[in-house]
């Protein structure tokens, strides 16, 4: 499972995505929203690579830059060893073919006006040439590796409900036999029974298809359950990277810690005491100065406020970008 | 690619399992449909209105005088059994005149709301879709059209055309179609936020494949509605336009056109301009209620209301 | 002898009449709550959590119809009361806070008009002493620099800070009763710790009695007191939270806390509950979550249990501990 000698199947590298907000509309002022900073990781085949954050710390953006669906201010992504820039339309076109991704909230990432037939069949039919009749054999066993019935093929998203919904994407995602599958908070809109069922499907599915997962998601004790390396994103920037177990039973990062200590969990063992955070996310286009956490930080020192951290190696694989760590 | 996919289907034995399923959910909005007991009505009365016009020929006895020829001995006689609705100033069977008359009418709501919608939603799909000069340019235009009173520039360009159907109805379609480009444009740039257009980018489908396939089915519904009550007002609007002479002439028979002979006429015999005239408030007001009531089936919000 | 709970519900059915036809939504609700508890109702999505707090509120939505049942609130049965006299108990005697704050609050007010607004609705104050309630409630919630917040609008807020400005509302005529519906679903991980935390400390602080409706199993295990079970608009379990989440005697429940994600079970399966949620336009027969269970019996389909009380703060309906009874 864990071939890391292996080439990386995605790797980026000093990914940086900024967005240029209007201040107000009569004013011509402008702020840079610094929405992905600096960002570096591989992802080696066959692995999960887990990718923890809250709202505002840019993994959404950063999907969207691997996808190619939003242009990258600098920086580059590597897919297959072949940087996803500089290929021509179609060549992208056809590396897209094996990288695919299920969103978050299956109600509306489905089109509620498609058949499951339609929705399902809408990668192969845009990529290939193949007649109707094999499309539909082909959907058919899609369904059924995902676990639904023959006869969803004509119904709409409506019937369904949210389980059988995501089922519905993920058989959408693996229509084109990729080998890599970026999921974006795929459980967080689902009942508890239901994302244990889901969360089974795509481990399954893992095994049986050789599949590379991106797994995102804000919910730790789901990313350290599934994923064999977990990264910490805050405020755009990477603060802490490692194997799943080392990150969340030896956080460095102050953030990790924090957001380990607020995860609520079942087990009484795994309920630290409780490390109240001051305030909120800050506003990605007005970032603290220095390193980004440090005015919410229960360790922060001056030279947090000046100097940004850099990413240090601290174990094998385990990094951190933090100040306490140099000491 | 659809087509052929219905036309394999219907060779499959699953058809008769979809039909079912589709039903139920027909028979389900159908229930909703009823309890607007306003919506009901005006879908009963649109419904008989133009059975009875396509069946003219069968539902009144007088046929020919519908379609003009005059009968002199039988002027101006008020409503009775053997002129139901009583006779106009050449003597022709009100009644008879109001049902042919109502083929030019109504096929004329019916055309010009389809040109409209044709000309006006794919222009505001591209314009929301695509946003930037594009749609700036179309919107611009768009604007331009609208800022113009409608019935004057249908006047304007009906005059300039000539008067006659065809004329009418471009004209009155060039004044509508901007509306169905506002509308659209507006639902467009909501839907092109939604989660699954961005998946379907993501997996690499063509900016012309996601208008079609994902954006349009969503935004027709509110095009059925609002065209669906415009047809009442395109209705009127061809009305009058034949009124002052623009739209089809007499010896035709239009509803416009009959009021124009009605009105010298009006005190010694009233039935002559009020029967089109009601024929006209029934036909505009069903189709304003009908759409009404499809809006509140469309719109899953209101249906919690009831 | 035994306290009388603050709130007690008995044996509620609710309706609800559709064009499809009707809906059997809760289904026999039982719920007790004694005076300055911290109770979790907890179910998955459809169990009827929701429609029970909105139901001991009297907010029944159109369509909604209490078939049977009773709501006492101090002793006095809710459900025969009339329009007017609710209208002094919601918000006075019992309060609600929602997952999104800003349905409560209007966009084009300031919070200093929203607070005025709700407090003169309930008391004759001057418009000084207002001003000063509406300092202190801002305070009681925690939110730094409240002169500020009062003169801000609700979009100038964060989450988290609109979420406690809720709270303030909910709390201005010092309420016995809080329901919290879903309160820190839309919110990070770390805000959700926060604001839980001011829950647990307004609890103390205030004597409230908080009935917190969710369906994170992890949340009511670090900060309620006590929870119920809800399933398909059922109470099946019952008690404190020791003994409902630790020592869990109904198979639903059980099953629940074996799909959560669990730190300790990393990499192994989670185990997946088969089958569907009943669907709600069925008449309910016996236990409705017989159809799932492993451990069913015949009597299971035939027959609804009745809590059995267990233990004195454990109490559950299934045929499983027919036979066990108070010690």
């Amino acid at each position: 499972m864990n071939k890391i000698d292996d080439k990386p199947l995605l790797r980026v590298e000093k990914l940086k995505k900024y967005f240029t907000k209007r201040l107000s509309v009569i004013q011509k002022r402008s702020r840079i929203v610094r929405a992905v900073e600096d960002v570096s990781f591989s992802i080696y085949p066959k692995c999960t690579f887990g990718i923890v954050g809250e709202s505002g710390c840019g993994k959404t953006t950063l999907l969207r830059c691997i996808f190619q669906v939003v242009k990258l201010t600098s920086g580059n992504i590597f897919f297959e060893g072949e940087n996803l820039a500089e290929l021509s339309r179609n060549e992208l076109r056809d590396k897209r073919k094996n990288m695919q991704m299920v969103f978050q909230n299956p109600f509306i990432s489905l089109n509620p006006r498609m058949s499951v037939l339609n929705i399902v069949s809408e990668p192969l039919r845009t990529h290939t040439e193949i007649n109707f009749e094999e499309i539909r054999q082909r959907v058919l066993i899609l369904l059924d590796q995902v676990g639904l019935e023959k006869d969803h093929l004509y119904r709409y998203p409506h019937e369904f409900s949210g389980g059988q919904l995501q089922r519905i994407a993920i058989a959408r995602a693996l229509s084109l036999k990729p080998k890599f599958l970026a999921l974006d908070e795929p459980t967080s809109a689902l009942d508890v029974s239901v994302q244990a069922q889901i969360i089974t499907l795509l481990r399954d599915i893992q095994e049986e298809l050789d599949l590379t997962y991106l797994f995102i998601s804000h919910n730790l004790t789901m990313v350290h359950h599934i994923s064999d390396f977990i990264s910490v994103m805050y405020l755009g920037k990477i603060v802490e990277s490692g194997l799943a177990d080392e990150v969340f039973h030896q956080p460095q990062h102050p953030y990790t810690q924090v957001l380990l200590s607020s995860t609520p969990s079942l087990s009484a063992q795994y309920r630290k005491d409780r490390i109240i955070t001051k305030g909120s996310v800050p506003d990605a286009s007005n970032p603290p100065s220095g390193c980004a956490y440090h005015p919410r930080c229960q360790h922060a020192m001056d030279i947090c406020g000046k100097i940004d951290p850099e990413l240090l190696i601290i174990g094998d694989h385990h990094q951190a970008a933090c100040h306490l760590v140099n000491s | 690619m659809i087509i052929l996919e219905k036309v394999l289907n219907i060779t499959s034995s699953s058809l008769f399992n979809r039909l079912e399923i589709r039903f139920q959910e027909y028979v389900l909005m159908w229930r909703v449909f009823k309890r607007d007991y306003l919506s009901l009505v005006s879908f009963i009365v649109i419904v008989l209105i133009v059975l009875a016009v396509i069946f003219a020929p069968i539902v009144t006895p007088y046929p020919e005088q519908g379609e003009g020829l005059p009968n002199l001995e039988s002027r101006l006689q008020a409503p009775s059994t053997e002129h139901p609705l009583g006779t106009d100033e050449l003597g022709r069977d009100l009644f008879a005149r109001i049902l042919y008359g109502g083929r030019p009418s109504l096929t004329l709501g019916f055309l010009v709301v389809m040109i409209a919608c044709a000309i006006g939603i794919p222009l505001g799909a591209i314009a929301g879709y695509f946003g930037g000069w594009i749609g700036q340019v179309i919107m611009r235009i768009t604007d331009m059209f609208l800022s113009f009173p409608a019935l004057l520039l249908a006047i304007t360009i009906s005059a300039a055309l000539g008067p006659s159907f065809t004329n009418a109805m471009i004209a009155i379609a060039l004044t509508w179609w901007p509306q169905y480009t506002r509308l659209v444009r507006a639902q467009t740039i909501s839907v092109k936020e939604l989660t699954f257009v961005e998946a379907a980018k993501a997996t690499g489908v063509s900016d012309l494949s996601i208008i079609l396939r994902h954006i349009l089915p969503n935004v027709i519904t509110v095009s059925i509605v609002q065209a669906t009550m415009d047809m009442g007002s395109a209705v009127l609007m061809g009305s009058a336009l034949s009124f002052i002479g623009l739209g089809i002439q007499p010896p035709k028979a239009d509803w416009g056109n009959m009021l124009t002979s009605a009105r010298i006429y009006f005190s010694n015999a009233p039935w002559f301009a009020l029967y089109p005239g009601i024929t006209l408030l029934l036909v505009a007001l069903s189709f304003n209620l009908l759409g009404d009531g499809l809006r509140d089936i469309i719109d899953p919000q209101s249906r919690r209301q009831r | 002898m035994k306290l009388q709970p603050l709130l007690s519900v008995k044996e509620l059915h609710l309706h609800f009449n559709t064009y499809a036809g009707k809906a059997y939504v809760l289904n026999g609700v039982n719920l007790e709550i004694m005076n300055n508890d911290f109770m979790g109702l907890v179910g998955e999505t459809g169990c009827g959590k929701s429609l029970t707090s909105f139901s001991i509120l009297k907010l029944i939505p159109p369509g909604g119809e209490i078939i049977s049942g009773e709501i006492f609130f101090k002793g006095d049965n809710i459900l025969i009361k009339s329009e007017k006299e609710m209208r002094r108990i919601r918000g006075q005697q019992i309060s609600m806070v929602s997952q999104d704050p800003s349905a409560y609050l209007n966009p084009l007010f300031t919070i200093e008009q929203q607070i005025t607004m709700v407090i003169k609705q309930h008391q004759d104050l001057e418009k000084n002493a207002i001003t000063q309630k509406a300092h202190d409630l801002l305070q009681i919630v925690e939110l730094p620099n409240p002169g500020g917040i009062l003169k801000s609008y609700p979009h100038e807020l964060s989450g988290g800070m609109k979420q406690r400005v809720a709270i303030a509302l909910a709390l201005s005529c010092k309420p016995d009763l809080l329901i919290a519906d879903e309160p820190t679903t839309d919110l990070d991980v770390t805000i959700q710790a926060q604001i839980l935390d001011l829950l647990q400390k307004l609890r103390k602080r205030e004597q409230l009695t908080i009935l917190m409706v969710t369906h994170d199993l992890a949340v009511v295990a670090e900060t309620c007191k006590s929870v119920t079970v809800l399933y398909a608009g059922k109470d099946v379990e019952t008690g404190s939270v020791d003994k409902v989440l630790y020592e869990s005697k109904h198979p639903y429940t059980k099953a629940l806390l074996e799909a959560s994600p669990n730190p300790k079970t990393r990499g192994q399966k989670l185990s997946m509950i088969p089958g569907k949620l009943p669907s709600t336009s069925e008449r309910q027969f016996g236990c409705p979550f017989s159809s799932r269970c492993p451990k069913a019996m015949p009597i299971c389909n035939r027959v609804i249990p009745t809590m059995k009380q267990l233990d004195e703060d454990h109490k559950v309906a299934c045929f499983l501990y027919e036979d066990e009874r108070v010690r």
